[in-house]
This record gives C-alpha cells, structure tokens and sequence, in this order.
C-alpha cells in the first residue's frame, strides 16, 4: 500500500500552556501571547520563525471575525504566509493542526502556530453575588429561554437521556468516566482539580446541573491560552524538544440531530485517519478523547470501535479506570478535570505523553497517540493520530 | 421584571419574524409547524430554507397536539433569575404524531413521571395577553 504524501510530513515541535483556570488580569488576546511566546521558546524558536497563524478564538474573543490577524497585530508578526480564524468549536484545534500539516507539506509556508485561548471567568465579586462565573456558556436562545432551556449542559444531556433510553446507559457508567478521569488528574499537577479525589459515592452525591449530568459530568471552565507549533519534520528535528509526528488526521461532521444518531463524527473521521497513519486501535498507546462531558467519552469510545455501538457504558464500567488500567485514556484528567480549552486540552495531554513528560502520569508505552475533538453537540470532529516515531 | 408576586418574571420568547407564526396560533389556542411548500417536510423550529428540497416557499400546517416525550433533562441550574424558584423543572422533547419534534414544558406532570415514551397532549399556557406558550400534559 502506497504511504500517504502527508503521513508524517509535519511534526509538533512546540507546546506552550498557560496557567489555566481561575487565573485573573489577563484577556483572551494576552493569553493567547502568553502561550505562542511559552510554545515558541519550547521549541527553541522565536517570532520571525513564524510564517503561519491559526486561531480558535474562544468564546471571550466575541465576534470579532479577524482574531488572527488581531493576534499578528497584538504580537507583532509580520510577513505571515497563512493566516485564518477557525471555529468548528471542540474540532478546531485537531482541524487547525490539520490545516497547518497540508500547508507545510505543500510549500505554502514552513512554521504555524495554532492558538486557542478565552479568558470567561472573572475574578469573585466582593460579596453575596452567586452569579456562576461561567455564565459566558449559559446562553439561551431566542424563544428557548421561555421553556427554560440554557445553555450547552441542556442540550448534551438531552442526547445522553436518548443514549441512555436506547442502549440501557446507567448513571454510574458516566460517574466511571468522571472518576477514572479524576484519578489521572490527581497525579497531574498542573490539573485544576488536582487535589480532589473523586469516588463514585461523592460524583453520585454530586449537585444535579441538568439531569442526567451532575456536576461531575461536566467540564471545568477555564481561563487560559495553549498555542502548538507545527512545522515539517525535517525542522521539528532540529527543534529544541523531541518532535511529534503527524502520522493521520481526518475530520467527520454528521449532520442531522445527535438524538437520532446517538454518534460522533468518529465514525466518518477513523477509517481515513487510521488508514493514513497505518495504525489500528491495538497500536494506540495513549488515547485522549474530547471529553465536555463524560457522555461524550463513553459515545466517542463506541466511535472508534474500542467497543460495539451502545456497549460504551458497559465498557468503561470494565475497562476505563484511571491509572493502571488497560486504557490509557484521557491521561491528564481531560477537560472534566484537568483544564477546558476545548480541543487543545486533548492535543496537549498528547504531547506530553509522546515526549515521555507525564511525570507520574505518564503511560508506560507511548509510541502513538490518538486524539479527538468535538464541537457542538456532537456536531463536529476531527482525529489525529501522533507518534514520537518518524515513521 | 417582577411578577405579580413580587418575584422575578421568568422571560418571555424573544421571537424572531420566522418564528412569529408559531406563537400567533399558540395565542388562538392552535399548535402549528411550518411545512415545506415544495415537498412538505415538516420543520420545527421555523427555517428559511428546507434543508431536504432546499425550498423556500413554506406554509403553517395545523399538528393534531398529540405526541409523546422523546427525551427530556430536568433543569437544576436557573439560566435566568425568573426560574430560580422552579427548579427542578423538565424541559422536554416532544415528538409529535405527525412525526416533528417541539422543545417545550410538562404542566400536571411531577418530575418522577416523566419518562421517554410518556403520551402528552398540548395545553396551551397563557403566560401574558400577547404571549401564549404551547406546553403539554400527560394523555390519559
């Protein structure tokens, strides 16, 4: 079988990741600085290597429609042979890292940093007001609001209840995933829920937020910027840290209502993905699956055929229990309890565990990776398949 | 806005022009969909554009009201300070037996009875003069 032109053309040769969480005094754009400066100098590279930039703004950037060439601006880039704003929400970051690849294996330009960053938390009122600092997801629509139907918890949990309907899903499938994944965060410094221990009594005594998601069922909220810097293989080599190919990606979209397909859009996006790494899921070492919600974890197993359609809950009831199970998944806590920024907490979890910097964490094999983003309820996806080995 | 009881007034549809057809006939007591004039796809919420034929033209078609639950979350988070003193409250799914499906509320329904499957009927809630919200209740 002849390789495809764009397995491992392009590497992963920086990573930069702020402070992530309730951290104040910072704006969307000056995180997304932060964490091009803090990729780029991982890399061992500076500014004028930068000839590409990719932008997930995150819900804080608002609707500005030129957020790239906003952040060129903010950082002083110039002579950029690509530049886009992209959201396909929880998909971009694998799309951007994507987009980036076919551009530098075509000659379009040699060095992207893709970027996501958001800034919705603000800092604690002085007193008495409850108003959630993650009121920037509570959106209501138009005439929704006058049934009370807010925000994304709402409309995931909705889809969950069909899953659940359909297949026999328990409440204590989805606390599996919530604990497994609070167990890998417990070992990840870096995690915002790092020092909470979860069992399954605490997620099942967990308030309710929208049935059938309790508060453990939903991701954190984050402040915070993560930038990835993609160049060819040839320079990642040379790169101040261990390069991270790109052996496979691809994207899936359904369309139509997630109630009725019950799917992510693994479905479409795994074969080609695989197809392009040559892998199949007994070479995956490391798994990071995008993960808004631990239903999204258990559809999006069922997805990539870890299980049969509908077996996700029985699955991971089996085999997903955190550190030292046959699943290395979600390995830094995820998005549940690690930190939110959307697809690039899955894309940055990957890269550490391929270059071996899991500290505790971090998984005794770690050839290759997969890694999924997910956008919208189930909406859009892409597949990335990683590998610390050229080829 | 407050209620009449002092308390903060739950928020009222804010209806777009393609919508507005839908909650004329809740306020005459009616339920609606928008059908497709081309090849009659019914559509809720209302579109511009049939995303099957890709036409424009589209009618209101009177639905018989009858259905059952598809799905349904119960709400335990006030996205807005009129809900505070309902939650727990269920927003359900209905599919209707025309085959359309309607996000909406369960009136004379306690929350440990909703389920998939539940047969509803549509009552029509008269929340103000001018506005009046389709919800349903169980059929027995």
């Amino acid at each position: 079988m002849s390789r495809h032109p764009l397995r491992g053309a392009a590497a992963i040769a920086g990573l930069g990741l702020t402070p992530q969480g309730k951290v104040y005094g910072n704006s969307a754009v000056g995180f997304a600085v932060d964490a091009v400066q803090l990729a780029l100098d991982d890399a061992g590279l500076v500014r004028t290597d930068l000839d590409g930039l990719l932008l997930n703004p995150g819900l804080t950037w608002g609707d500005m429609g030129m957020g790239s060439f906003q952040l060129q601006q903010a950082m002083g880039l110039r002579d950029l042979r690509l530049s886009a704003t992209m959201n396909i929400g929880g998909a971009t970051a694998a799309a951007m890292i994507q987009h980036a690849a076919q551009a530098i294996a075509t000659g379009l330009c040699t060095t992207v940093a893709c970027v996501f960053s958001d800034a919705p938390l603000k800092p604690p009122a002085p007193r008495g007001d409850k108003q959630s600092s993650g009121a920037a997801y509570a959106f209501a629509r138009g005439w929704e609001q006058a049934y009370g139907y807010y925000g994304v918890n709402a409309m995931y949990a909705l889809v969950a209840r069909r899953h659940m309907h359909r297949y026999g899903t328990t409440q204590d499938h989805l606390g599996q995933i919530a604990v497994a994944q609070r167990r890998w965060a417990n070992l990840n410094p870096a995690a915002q829920l790092h020092d909470q221990p979860l069992t399954l009594d605490e997620y099942h005594r967990s308030r309710w937020i929208a049935e059938p998601f309790h508060l453990y069922d939903c991701c954190l909220v984050s402040n915070g910027g993560c930038a990835v810097i993609v160049t060819s293989a040839e320079r990642a080599r040379a790169a101040r840290k261990p390069p991270v190919y790109l052996w496979g990606m691809a994207q899936g979209h359904l369309g139509g209502d997630p109630a009725d397909t019950l799917a992510s859009g693994a479905v479409v996006a795994k074969e080609p993905a695989f197809a392009m790494a040559g892998v199949t899921l007994a070479d995956l070492d490391v798994v990071e699956l995008y993960d808004c919600y631990t239903f999204t974890v258990l559809v999006t197993l069922e997805d990539y055929g870890f299980c049969k359609k509908g077996d996700g809950g029985p699955f991971v009831a089996e085999h997903v229990t955190g550190p030292g199970a046959r699943l290395a998944l979600n390995t830094g806590g995820g998005q549940l309890s690690s930190f939110y920024m959307w697809g690039m907490t899955p894309v940055s979890e990957a890269i550490i565990q391929l270059r071996g910097e899991g500290g505790a964490r971090q998984a005794d094999r770690y050839d290759v990776a997969l890694v999924s983003g997910n956008g919208g309820v189930l909406s859009t996806h892409s597949t990335l398949v990683l590998s610390r080995l050229a080829s | 806005v407050t209620g009449a009881s002092g308390k903060p007034a739950k928020p009222l549809p804010q209806i777009a022009p393609d919508m507005a057809p839908f909650f004329d006939a809740a306020r005459r007591h009616e339920l609606c969909v928008q059908r497709c004039a081309g090849c009659g796809t019914l559509r809720f919420p209302a579109r511009a554009i049939c995303s099957r034929c890709l036409g424009r033209e589209a009618t209101w078609a009177p639905m018989s009201g009858r259905g059952s639950v598809f799905s349904y979350t119960v709400m335990h988070q006030a996205g807005h300070p009129g809900f505070a003193a309902e939650v727990p409250y269920a927003v359900v799914v209905i599919e209707l037996e025309e085959g359309v499906r309607l996000l909406s509320n369960l009136v004379d329904c306690p929350l440990e009875d909703v389920r998939i499957g539940l047969p509803v009927e549509v009552v029509f809630d008269d929340v103000t003069p001018e506005v009046t919200l389709p919800k349903f209740r169980p059929r027995r």
